[in-house]
């Protein structure tokens, strides 16, 4: 009996009588819409971004530094007092169920010199296990060998960054470039990996043999001291645990006693940038919550026009009544115009939605990902606004009685 | 059986603490194929029987049986469905959809009777043939004279082949050649197609197109006769 494609028809005939109006109205949901996928976009593109650092930086990362010390009842920062050596990062790799693999570094910024060119980097003394903690494979060459590492061989493993500022196109492998002065043959180069979560070039860096780094690069005052120990955990669920046995390991190694401070730092960096992500999801959902207020508004927008739609033509309300249109006919034709209005402000501002993101991505330079779910939800919504806020009105009109809605002036 | 049959049927409405009675006790009987003029001043209670008669209203107490069925008793939607297959409507207003084409507004009861496109076509067009409009079936109302207008009000109220037609004061916003003209195909409408027609007008010329003439006063029937004896 009720004639869909005829309704919508009707629906589209009536919205154009009243162009200004229909679309003024229209411009509520296509704000509403457009602010709920511009403001998920930023929200995931951050998010996103958060997340692929977070993978950029590896998985499951423990990062062990040097404690503070307290000299004279006055504490100082982390990492003031040399405590952490290789002997500790050994030991953590050979005591510690959790922990996946441990790589020591010893890290300093040092000239580097490739025939006429030459390039301050960080130079990080560290072992073959470094790679995979930090899930950082090699683009070309080998990495080091157990050889290298023993003997404090002089070979050097690259960053994209360092490549590109002293080699340009030129292949690196087997050349030799001066750190410090001393030669070192290039023997790998790694992936690009990005920028950190916290801003840096992560490709701008030098690995060394972490024995080169003590014995020729940075000399040290105890032997076998590092600066940091990074420590990659079996799982995400065996981080804490690998935390409390790092900890463990470390105080009974450091003879540090019941009462006394550590002498070390123990970072889960994997939680705390898990922490940032989770906030910055819980930000995006606030942010679509903010916008769909708008979308509300706009609703009840459509409800007030529609309102006002349903008065001016209660004659024509009675005329389809006495010529047999039924309660649903009557409320159908009303929703379907409630519904069409809605839905072309929604698909409109979808389409501004997507080119807001596009600009404020270019302009103010923030990640942002339109995902399709959002265009779906947003999309719906706008339809079930339409639905909610026209059905009462219909549900008005469908009510009048035929012969007062005939005799209507 | 009778087509239309109303057993005292009356109608009270209430206007706060007075009851206006806009028919007493009417018993009527109104058989198939007649012409019937209904009379009476503005207020003497035609108007509400012809609301009740089409399916519009529903008397306050009472029977209205049309075919034989009690139609009083009926809910909205089944009214509408009454209104749908038995009766058509002329009103004075002509009372067409603006912005909608002859076509269109003849082809109205058909859609809300679920007929299909094509066949809702056909009829239309064969129904403003009938009425003497073909060729002005794209035309908007607003492009059609009062006359046209209710030309394709006639064509809608026939096109779904009702038995009854209900016009109310058809000709009261025309001049008197073009209310000859309506009132000749409602003559033919009743002589060839045996369609009953109600009428209700005030003007006596009018109602002497008619075979019967029932006046109205104060919500009662005070005469009920045929054209031509008084």
């Amino acid at each position: 009996m009720i004639n869909i494609p005829w309704t919508m028809r009707i629906a589209l005939r009536a919205l154009r009588v009243n162009k200004m109006r229909s679309s003024l109205t229209m411009l509520g949901i296509i704000i509403g819409v457009g602010a709920v996928i511009t403001m998920l976009a930023v929200g995931t593109g951050a998010s996103e971004k958060i997340a692929q650092q977070i993978s950029s930086m590896g998985s499951n990362l423990i990062m062990i530094l040097p404690g503070s010390t307290t000299s004279g009842g006055i504490r100082m920062g982390a990492g003031t007092q040399p405590t952490l050596t290789l002997g500790d990062a050994e030991a953590i790799q050979r005591e510690c169920p959790s922990v996946s693999s441990v790589a020591p570094v010893l890290n300093g910024t040092a000239q580097v010199v490739y025939g006429s060119l030459n390039w301050s980097t960080v130079v990080n003394g560290t072992t073959t296990e470094m790679l995979d903690v930090r899930d950082w494979p090699l683009a070309a060459g080998r990495s080091f060998t157990s050889d290298d590492i023993r003997n404090a061989a002089k070979v050097c493993i690259l960053g994209r960054t360092v490549v590109n500022n002293l080699f340009g196109d030129a292949d690196p492998i087997g050349q030799i470039i001066r750190i410090k002065k001393l030669p070192f043959t290039v023997v790998g180069i790694l992936e690009t990996k990005g920028q950190s979560p916290t801003g840096q070039d992560q490709d701008d860096v030098i690995y060394v043999p972490v024995t080169a780094a003590q014995k020729k690069l940075f000399g040290t005052a105890f032997p076998g001291m590092v600066r940091t120990i990074m420590v990659k955990a079996k799982s995400t669920d065996a981080l804490e645990s690998a935390e409390r046995e790092i900890t463990d390991l470390l105080r009974q190694r450091h003879h540090i006693g019941a009462r006394q401070d550590n002498d070390f730092t123990v970072r889960n960096l994997t939680q705390m940038m898990q922490a940032a992500e989770q906030s910055s999801r819980v930000m995006t959902l606030l942010l679509g919550a903010i916008a769909s207020v708008s979308l509300i508004v706009g609703g009840i927008g459509i409800m007030n026009i529609m309102l006002v739609s349903v008065t001016e033509r209660t004659r024509e309300i009675g005329i389809r009544m006495a010529v047999g249109a039924k309660t649903w006919d009557i409320r159908l034709q009303f929703l379907m115009e409630a519904v069409t209005l809605s839905l072309i402000g929604g698909i409109a501002g979808i389409i501004l939605g997507i080119t807001g993101s596009q600009v404020l991505s270019v302009l103010a330079e923030w990640p942002t990902i339109v995902s399709a779910l959002s265009i779906v939800l947003a999309f719906c919504f706008s339809g079930l606004v339409g639905i909610f806020f026209g059905f009462y009105p219909a549900f008005k009109a469908s009510l009048l009685s035929p012969i007062d809605a005939l005799r209507y002036e | 059986m009778m087509l239309i049959q109303t057993k005292g049927v009356s109608k009270v409405y209430s206007l706060g603490d007075v009851d206006v009675h806009a028919l007493r006790d009417v018993s009527l009987t109104i058989g198939k194929g007649e012409f019937v003029a209904i009379m009476g001043q503005s207020g003497s209670g035609k108007s509400t029987f012809m609301n009740i008669i089409g399916g519009l209203d529903r008397p306050t107490t009472g029977q209205y049986l049309l075919e034989g069925t009690d139609v009083a008793g009926l809910g909205r939607d089944e009214l509408a469905g009454i209104r749908n297959r038995k009766i058509g409507f002329v009103f004075q207003g002509f009372n067409l959809l603006p912005r909608t084409s002859a076509i269109e507004n003849v082809e109205l009861p058909m859609l809300y009777g679920g007929i299909a496109a094509r066949e809702r076509r056909q009829r239309a067009f064969a129904a403003l043939r009938t009425v003497g409009l073909e060729g002005r079936e794209e035309h908007h109302p607003k492009q059609l004279s009062g006359g046209q207008q209710q030309r394709v009000a006639i064509a809608r109220a026939l096109v779904n082949d009702a038995p009854i037609i209900l016009a109310d004061e058809p000709t009261g916003n025309l001049d008197t050649k073009t209310s000859a003209e309506i009132m000749d195909i409602f003559v033919r409408l009743n002589r060839e197609s045996e369609i009953t027609i109600i009428l209700v007008t005030h003007e006596s010329d009018i109602a002497a197109y008619s075979k019967r003439v029932i006046r109205f006063l104060d919500g009662s029937v005070i005469s009920d006769e045929p054209v031509g004896t008084s």
